[in-house]
């Protein structure tokens, strides 16, 4: 059994928070480029202009990429032969989330209840999922969730009848229903199958795979390829102000489902979209 | 963005200024602005109700919707782009009664509040929302002048120069949002 110190995972969220915010991934710089070429509407060019400088001067000054440092959620995958020596694993996490938070001049947008809604001034705690895994390592997931854009999130139970059109109306319906508030250009994470809250968890792990890269799956890619080209008729664009970018990728995970259910959830996320990983 | 005419704003504004604008028109932003989001506006405004005299005078004034991150030593502010415009339609008639003159968010506003923004001509204005590292770069100072036991979302007097917006909906019903969507669907 190999064994981990909670120190260890505490500086790497730490380290984790402040990069997901001061450095915007590769592949969005990409799909900005690529967006440049293809967007038609001179707003929608300009504002793609904006977040690439945008994204410029928060790398090159560690000052965050948008002033909603947002909401961590953290994917801890456990292997099962890993033990972790001093502390647990969510109080080490949440000691790293304080720590990058203050360290990093990163905004505390938490409150401590949905009714009281005092700030807890260090943007603790986060929202952690644990996952056993083969193995002894642990992979930290991490991701800064914007507010404004999570919530235009949805769910939908649809019926095995309503099917695959049922649940690519129900994607399209979300992302027209975001519309300018959620920031586009978006991306849609999207969870199919499973239960309520299984289709949920999904749909937020599907935001990790790179913006660009295929769905593994031939035919969830298609699928991607089809909503994505359709979004993109919506004629929303960069900001809202009308243009051909509205998302910038659907991302779609699924589950066996029930033979009565057919459960799609949708994760907004904006074009902040703040996430880095580390295994240990 | 490129088509429209850039103008020149200079808070305390005037009907004049306002009357000139349209959806679509970029403009910038040049003097003081005010910052409040959803605690500030739930503050002001239950303070209004309850017959109290507000900590601001908004008369004439812009209103930011931002909830600015920290500055780190030496800084004016952190990074500052706009939050959702949404969010603050309970509140923004009762405070364009008051003479409130602009908004600057980010996303759509309620029908109310747009009849309301013809009603006392006022204009909504977008900012590029998520652009906030961009966006501090044009505010020369911020202090803070209200609430600040509500951190972030204190009221701050910014102080900026050509600070970037464009016209979402203007004092003639038009909304940037509609007409962008109309031209650009497929
Ligand atoms: S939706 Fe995203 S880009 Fe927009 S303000 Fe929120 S976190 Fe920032």
């Amino acid at each position: 059994m190999r064994t981990i110190e909670a120190q260890q995972i505490t500086d790497t969220v730490a380290r984790l928070c402040m990069e997901a915010n001061y450095h915007l991934g590769v592949d969005m710089l990409a799909a900005f480029d690529h967006a440049l070429k293809t967007e038609r509407s001179p707003a929608g060019r300009e504002v793609l202009s904006m977040l690439k400088e945008n994204a410029r001067i928060a790398r090159t000054e560690r000052l965050p990429y948008c002033q909603d440092t947002g909401f961590v959620i953290c994917f801890a995958d456990v292997g099962q032969d890993l033990h972790i020596n001093g502390g647990l694993l969510e109080d080490a996490i949440n000691a790293g989330v304080r720590g990058g938070y203050t360290q990093g001049y990163l905004r505390a947008s938490i409150v401590e209840g949905p009714f009281r809604r005092k700030n807890t001034g260090d943007n603790t705690p986060a929202v952690v999922h644990t996952q056993l895994v083969p193995g002894d390592r642990l992979c930290l997931r991490l991701m800064a969730k914007g507010g404004g854009c999570e919530n235009r999130s949805q769910f939908k139970m649809c019926t095995p009848a309503e099917g695959l059109e049922g649940a690519k109306a129900f994607v399209l319906d979300c992302i027209q229903n975001a519309g300018p508030d959620a920031c586009p250009p978006l991306i849609a994470g999207v969870g199919i199958g499973g239960t309520f809250e299984k289709a949920a968890l999904l749909s937020k792990r599907a935001l990790f795979r790179d913006i660009g890269t295929p769905n593994p799956d031939a035919e969830l890619a298609t699928l991607e390829h089809d909503l994505l080209n359709e979004a993109n008729t919506l004629g929303i664009g960069p900001q809202g102000y009308g243009g051909d970018t509205t998302a910038f990728a659907i991302h779609i995970n699924t589950y066996p489902c029930h033979i009565a259910s057919l459960p799609v959830a949708v994760t907004i996320e904006c074009h902040a979209h703040r996430h880095r990983q580390a295994i240990l | 963005m490129a088509t429209a005419e850039m103008r020149l704003l200079t808070p305390p504004l005037a009907d004049r200024d306002i009357l000139g604008l349209r959806a679509g028109d970029q403009v910038r932003f040049s003097g003081v602005l005010l910052t409040a989001r959803d605690a500030a506006h739930k503050r002001l405004v239950a303070g209004l109700d309850a017959g109290q005299s507000l900590p601001i005078d908004l008369y004439g004034q812009v209103l930011y919707y931002v909830g600015p991150t920290p500055p780190r030593p030496g800084m004016v502010i952190g990074a500052a782009g706009p939050t959702t415009g949404g969010r603050m339609d309970a509140y923004a008639s009762k405070l364009m009664a008051l003479g409130l003159k602009g908004m600057i968010g980010k996303g759509g506003r309620s029908r109310a509040v747009r009849e309301a923004m013809q009603q006392h001509g006022c204009v909504y204005f977008g900012a590029v929302g998520g652009a906030g590292a961009l966006l501090s770069k044009y505010i020369r100072s911020a202090e803070v002048v209200a609430y600040a036991d509500l951190g972030t979302e204190a009221v701050r007097r910014l102080v900026v120069e050509d600070f970037p917006g464009i016209v979402i909906n203007d004092v003639y019903g038009n909304d940037l949002y509609e007409d962008g969507r109309r031209t650009y669907a497929r």
